[in-house]
């Protein structure tokens, strides 16, 4: 009953489903990667600067020769695994810490507060750099980068709901049956503070995502895996020679991010009825 | 920077183009005048030989670009590129060098060696004066080389700690005398290798604090006016240079542009009229070759005549087997190398002396492209496929020097996998990629190096076991060791008789092929752009770094 409210509710914003259209389409790219293109992108399977629509490259092959398309779909794999475990690590991170400042108050969310503020100072791109370029880039240091620049606002988030759902009546008939703090916190508070996290955490994958395609573009992505930022950023040089080698790459950030912002907006609908309503 | 780049190409393509007619029947008038009175022999003429036809004309700034930044401009206490090229119309050595690498006259009209290769005796011009006016005497050739050089230059210190003794024998003559014979000596005095400084500014100072270091006092044609930091270095004519008449242009300028992008757009607007070394992306290169007012020459680097390579360390198994060696060799296609990643610039290289520098042999065991060969020598290794068709895996550090070098590596890594080695890269930048080369903490890396005219000064130095040391960069970090190469080394380095010296030099060579040490990659070649208005530049194995006395511009 409740599933097709949901959906009903989602599938009200067309644009949300537009959305998941796309995002659907990039992750069976991902997903078949290896089964569309065996070969490894890395490969120069063809020859250099070749135009896209050529015999043996849809839409072209770079400097070294290697196929594009190839590229961008063994290049969906890393941007979609990397925003989604950032995303998580910045969850795990930001949630809990929230969650504990907002549950507890008073000096706990004081000292947490003071730490997160700490972080929201620091400009993400350049902290993230900074820690990218000190602990060698690697998928790990990059999805570990991204999660620590991003956790401050999932934290406040987490605190806000936590705050105001602290003083609900359920939330005290729990607190007199006597159940443990960390009961509340997972069993009670949590599961009713979800919908606006979810909502921002789909809407991280994609900050996430163009994360680590500049990190890429500018040299400092995983030197071992292909990726959406990197393509461009080998690219940028002979874009007067060949434009295909960045656009296509290009074109896969637009539709991934704008993709999971159309989700993120229909998922916004679909679990604030109300707002979603009043909007018209 | 958009509105300054903007106006002036405008400006300047109205005054070329205006201008070009005319300046042509001016040039030819004076041409035809300098004909009629060349009869006896005149001074304009022997300055410019080669260009009978188009006499120099005096005037007018020439505009290139430095890049990055020097430190500072005193040549002796830094020889990094940049300095070499802005500091050298500044300050001069005795010697220069012709393209074949030819000792040519500079500061030194003339000299002799004894026939036991021991003696070396200088003439000096007469009338040299250093900027502040004060007469140039083998005095200060006698300080420069016995005092300052030996200091605070590495490369000069290695040269002249082989002389018994320097001395000043009149005011305008010099004589070195050597412990043993070192014919490579003679390449020795070009200006970065062995500049002479001003003995009655730095005489009894502390080199490296003096004062005078930030504003250099030398002999050449053109004298530091103002340098803003950030922004330009502007140079002018010397106008008590000791040639007559020389040099021709009133000044040169050279302008500082971080950005690779906003460089290639000062060539091609006209802002600059040079550019040098790397200051054009390869990438760069072929459009920039068919823009119809530049030339592009490849020439006047055989001085510095770089040579790429992998550097192995042969302290990892299994890199110390030479048939692994090879099979890396066979494995990577280095013509594709050239022609796709450095966009044609280079040539391939057969072994460890570049093809320009003296007493090359192409007679050597070369490695074409052939992956059969590759995987039988890894089965003879016995370093069999596992289920993944991994034979071994190794590590590649690229230089961080750019983009291009980021190919390469990407490069080496698809094409090694073809014969079964896989390659994890490694990033890094430049301070730890030094660090991590010259204490041996690295398995591959791609390294160039220069070779300096002559293989005692700048290809030994990579292969003899003597330069295996710990935490010296461009040593052998390799680690490799053959008691013959030592031995080939050493000889050649002290033979008087060049035929011999060749003998010794094609054996070295032939063993390193065989044995790869390091694998070569590329003769690298940069490229030099000159405005065609530009005449007389880059004639010498020197090239941009020449002292620019007889460079003149056409109206």
């Amino acid at each position: 009953m409740m599933k097709s409210e949901f959906w009903r509710a989602f599938a009200r914003n067309k644009g949300a489903v537009l959305g998941l259209v796309i995002l659907a389409a990039i992750v069976f790219l991902a997903a078949f990667a290896s089964f569309l293109f065996p070969n490894d992108p890395w490969d120069m399977a063809t020859a250099p600067f070749q135009p896209p629509l050529s015999e043996d490259a849809l839409l072209g092959s770079d400097m070294l020769g290697r196929d594009i398309a190839a590229g961008i779909a063994h290049g969906a794999r890393v941007s979609l695994l990397i925003g989604l475990t950032s995303t998580a690590a910045a969850l795990a991170i930001g949630v809990t810490l929230g969650a504990l400042a907002g549950f507890h108050g008073g000096r706990v969310d004081d000292a947490i507060m003071r730490f997160t503020e700490l972080f929201q100072t620091i400009p993400n791109f350049v902290l993230a750099v900074v820690l990218v370029a000190i602990f060698t880039p690697s998928l790990t240091t990059i999805v570990l980068a991204i999660a620590i620049v991003s956790w401050p606002p999932l934290a406040r988030l987490a605190r806000a709901e936590f705050l105001s759902l602290r003083t609900r009546e359920f939330v005290q008939a729990a607190i007199t049956t006597g159940q443990s703090n960390t009961t509340i916190i997972l069993r009670q508070i949590l599961p009713n503070s979800l919908s606006p996290i979810i909502v921002s955490a789909s809407l991280m994958v994609a900050t996430a995502i163009l994360l680590e395609s500049s990190l890429s573009f500018l040299g400092l992505g995983d030197p071992n895996a292909m990726s959406w930022g990197y393509m461009i950023g080998a690219a940028r040089t002979v874009i007067r020679q060949a434009w295909w080698m960045s656009v296509f790459p290009g074109l896969a950030i637009v539709l991934t991010v704008l993709a999971l912002n159309l989700v993120g907006e229909g998922l916004n609908d679909a679990l604030n009825p109300k707002l979603a309503r009043s909007r018209g | 920077m958009t509105r300054r780049l903007s106006g002036i190409p405008a400006s300047f393509r109205r005054s070329f183009n205006g201008g070009f007619t005319r300046g042509f029947h001016r040039a030819a008038a004076a041409g035809l005048l300098a004909a009629v009175l060349a009869v006896p022999g005149t001074a304009a003429l022997v300055a410019a030989p080669a260009m009978a036809q188009e006499t120099p004309v005096r005037g007018g700034v020439l505009n290139s670009i430095v890049q990055p930044e020097p430190p500072t401009l005193m040549l002796g206490l830094n020889q990094q590129g940049p300095t070499q090229t802005v500091a050298g119309k500044i300050y001069q050595g005795l010697l220069t060098y012709d393209q074949k690498l030819n000792p040519m006259p500079s500061l030194a009209e003339s000299w002799t060696v004894s026939p036991d290769g021991l003696t070396y005796t200088f003439k000096l011009f007469q009338n040299v004066k250093w900027h502040d006016g004060k007469p140039f005497t083998a005095k200060d050739v006698v300080f420069s080389t016995s005092k300052f050089l030996m200091e605070v230059h590495p490369r000069a210190r290695a040269v002249f700690s082989r002389c018994e003794s320097i001395t000043a024998v009149d005011d305008y003559t010099v004589e070195f005398k050597l412990k043993e014979a070192f014919p490579a000596f003679i390449q020795a005095f070009e200006v970065s290798s062995a500049p002479m400084v001003p003995a009655h500014l730095y005489e009894g100072t502390e080199f490296r604090a003096n004062p005078a270091n930030a504003t250099p006092i030398g002999t050449g044609p053109f004298k530091l006016k103002e340098w803003v930091k950030g922004s330009y270095i502007q140079l002018v004519r010397n106008e008590d240079y000791y040639k007559k008449d020389l040099p021709y242009l009133d000044g040169i300028t050279f302008r500082v542009i971080p950005d690779a992008a906003s460089r290639s757009l000062a060539l091609e607007s006209g802002q600059v009229q040079q550019t040098q070394y790397s200051d054009l992306e390869p990438f760069e290169v072929p459009r920039m070759k068919a823009l119809p007012n530049l030339t592009m020459t490849t020439a006047g680097y055989e001085f510095v005549a770089p040579l790429s390579w992998l550097e192995i360390n042969h302290r990892v198994k299994p890199l110390d087997d030479k048939r692994f060696r090879k099979a890396i060799a066979y494995a990577i296609d280095r013509k594709f190398i050239r022609d796709k990643i450095w966009f044609g610039l280079g040539r391939v290289p057969t072994g460890p002396v570049n093809s320009v520098v003296k007493f090359y042999d192409p007679k050597v065991t070369t490695y074409e492209p052939d992956l059969a060969k590759a995987k039988a020598l890894l089965d003879e290794m016995g370093l069999k496929p596992d289920g993944k068709g991994v034979r071994a895996t190794v590590k590649i550090m690229p230089m961080p020097y750019g983009e291009t070098w980021t190919r390469l590596g990407e490069y080496l890594k698809q094409s090694l996998s073809k014969v079964g080695i896989a390659v994890v890269l490694e990033s890094t930048d430049a301070a730890g990629w030094n660090q991590r080369v010259a204490n041996w903490d690295y398995e591959i890396t791609t390294n160039f190096v220069y070779q300096y005219g002559d293989p005692a000064l700048g290809v030994a130095r990579t292969y003899i076991s003597s330069n295996i040391r710990k935490g010296v960069m461009f040593s052998n970090t390799m680690g490799y060791s053959n008691p013959k190469v030592d031995e080939l080394f050493a000889k050649a380095s002290q033979e008087n008789d060049p035929a011999k010296r060749q003998e010794q030099y094609s054996e070295v060579q032939r063993i390193l092929a065989d044995e790869l040490p390091v694998v070569w990659l590329l003769e690298m070649e940069f490229p030099t752009f000159l405005d065609k208005r530009v005449k007389n530049a880059n004639k010498t194995a020197i090239g941009v770094n020449e002292t620019y006395e007889d460079v003149w511009l056409a109206k």
